[in-house]
């Protein structure tokens, strides 16, 4: 049986609609995400899953329970990282971590060894007696993500769990989180970071405007929706300069094959994208066509958002 | 591995409250050493004299010295104070800038602990440093029954009678922006014109209705009887059942105000 389960799903506020009828399971022991732009109902998935909001319509199961019945009985077996940090900066590193035990009710016996732990656990131990705010944004997240371990939850969840952080740290929380995916932890996240869903899900849902528009592991939707590369092409002129120019290429048949010299092209304001399985190809017929740079690069998630909404994930 | 039941209440709210006391008592204990002090020294011995030896004892302050008169009316009346700011900044905080109760809504704790554990805090900060006040008030010679020891009590509830209403509308503002018009036209006023510093009766007959309906002046009378022994009698029932009905409606209009604000 699945650890969470929703069949339309939705959430409104007032006339808008943050939250569209979406379906999704998460299933024990795996690592999967919600991808998507800013204001594409994310967060407010993740308030509902946290038993904090209660849905306006559909039906949701956690753990076998329904949130709005049940939501204490849940939220003991969860734990969260909020998108906003909140930890108490007047408190020591180690005090924060045993306030949030307590509201476990966890003794502190229990909660001892179990800081210690942690703390170790997120590379914390030497400031375990510092207060939180003079530490580094990183820091705070990975305290934030041993706060909500303290309880030893079924299920993490994590909003936008690397937000704000200089890639140094990102990669600290990453690595963190994929040892806690090899202990067997269900982890629930939200992502507007292509990477980061590719670093992390096993398997993910694309978001956009409150509704699913793609579900899979993240190499099953580059399959299906991009091509194995991408040749990007950058100007500083006007886009359209290039794009007549490559109407013409695209005209031209590939030499090899008799297909398309490229599937597919996007334009966007600084630069063009070709979709293609093979990237090189296209360069060497260019011809014409003069940008000022060219890349060739794999496939990526951003590549899916943007086949399937026409938009980029990252403004 | 079935998990521990988890019995939610207030009380583990009230450590995090308490925790974080314990980091800044010094400071705060001190606060509510000096400020009795200061008030009482000015307007009890300065303003004082001068009250004694015009009016007189007896005549308008029910054959009070004015020290003795003032003094319980103080105790109330920071009792106010104190609860008015513990109810505004820190509670939207807790929504807003520390997110001290977002933190604790992912938990297993309910909206209803979050609240009563935060309510707790205050009443257990305002009691303490209404104590305290009534140490340097009998420090002052100005404490003469031993029914005194009950006026502190009194003051955190007139406290709580205003803490409990004022966090029910904080938890509806987005932002601090009217909290200062809140304490300097609705608090300070009934600082002013309730009883602690002259009997209401000296003000026009509207005014002074005005003031019956105000909790701080039912929590000056009941301090004022139980520090001077003068007026104890059933009086003081009907008082202590204003503040507790205030109290129960400000909880109960802060359950609906948090749960809105936490869970939308």
């Amino acid at each position: 049986m699945s650890l969470i389960a929703a069949w339309g799903l939705t959430k409104r506020f007032g006339d808008f609609t943050a939250v569209d009828g979406i379906d999704f399971e998460v299933e024990r022991g795996e690592v999967f995400g919600f991808l998507g732009p800013n204001g594409a109902g994310k967060s407010s998935t993740m308030r509902m899953i946290g038993c904090v909001s209660d849905p306006t319509g559909g039906a949701l199961r956690i753990l076998g329970m329904d949130p709005s019945r049940e939501g204490t009985k849940i939220r003991t077996r969860l734990g969260v990282v909020p998108q906003q940090d909140n930890l108490d900066e007047e408190l020591s590193v180690a005090e924060n971590l045993y306030v949030y035990g307590r509201y476990f009710d966890l003794p502190r016996s229990v909660l001892r060894p179990r800081i210690a732990e942690l703390l170790d656990f997120v590379q914390l131990t030497e400031r375990a007696n510092d207060h939180v705010e003079p530490l580094s944004g990183g820091m705070k997240r990975r305290l934030t993500i041993a706060r909500a371990l303290i309880s030893e939850p079924e299920v993490l969840l994590l909003d936008e769990p690397t937000t704000g952080l200089d890639p140094q740290a990102r990669h600290v929380v990453w690595e963190r989180l994929w040892t806690l995916k090899r202990r067997g932890v269900t982890q629930v996240l939200t992502t507007h970071y292509m990477d980061e869903a590719e670093q992390l899900c096993d398997r993910l849902v694309v978001m956009d405007r409150g509704k699913i528009v793609a579900e899979g592991s993240p190499r099953q939707l580059i399959e299906r929706y991009s091509t194995r590369e991408v040749v990007e092409l950058r100007t500083h002129d006007q886009v359209t300069v290039l794009t007549d120019a490559l109407r013409r290429l695209g005209e031209r048949a590939d030499g090899y094959s008799g297909d398309p010299l490229y599937e597919r092209a996007e334009e966007l304001p600084d630069r063009v994208l070709l979709y293609t399985d093979h990237g090189e190809r296209v360069v060497g017929h260019l011809g014409e066509v003069k940008p000022e740079s060219v890349l060739v690069r794999r496939s990526t998630l951003e590549d899916v958002f943007l086949h399937l909404t026409g938009r980029s994930l990252v403004d | 591995m079935p998990p521990a039941a988890v019995i939610p209440s207030p009380k583990l709210a009230v450590e995090y409250w308490l925790l974080t006391y314990r980091r800044n008592w010094k400071g705060s204990l001190l606060t509510s050493f000096l400020s009795p002090i200061l008030f009482l020294a000015a307007m009890g011995l300065g303003l004082g004299s001068l009250v004694d030896a015009e009016v007189g004892s007896g005549r308008d302050l029910g054959g009070l010295d004015y020290l003795d008169f003032l003094a319980p009316g103080l105790l109330a009346g920071n009792a106010m104070m104190l609860a008015v700011n513990e109810s505004t900044y820190p509670v939207l905080g807790g929504f807003k800038w520390y997110r001290t109760y977002v933190a604790m809504a992912a938990s297993p704790l309910r909206g209803r602990d979050i609240l009563l554990g935060h309510f707790t805090y205050m009443a257990f900060r305002v009691t303490l440093a209404s104590f305290v006040f009534l140490g340097v008030m009998a420090a002052f010679g100005a404490v003469s029954s031993p029914l005194a020891v009950l006026a502190p009590i009194c003051a955190a509830l007139c406290g709580m009678a205003f803490a409990t209403p004022t966090a029910a509308f904080v938890a509806t503002r987005i932002n601090a922006d009217n909290f200062s018009t809140y304490t300097r036209f609705v608090i300070m006023p009934m600082f002013l014109f309730s009883g602690i510093f002259y009997p209401v009766s000296q003000l026009p007959i509207v005014l002074e209705q005005i003031a019956w309906l105000t909790p701080v002046w039912h929590g000056v009378r009941l301090c004022r009887a139980l520090s001077t022994g003068t007026g104890v009698n059933w009086e003081l029932a009907g008082h202590l059942a204003y503040l507790v009905a205030l109290i129960l409606i400000g909880t109960l209009l802060s359950t609906r105000t948090f749960t809105r604000r936490l869970y939308e």
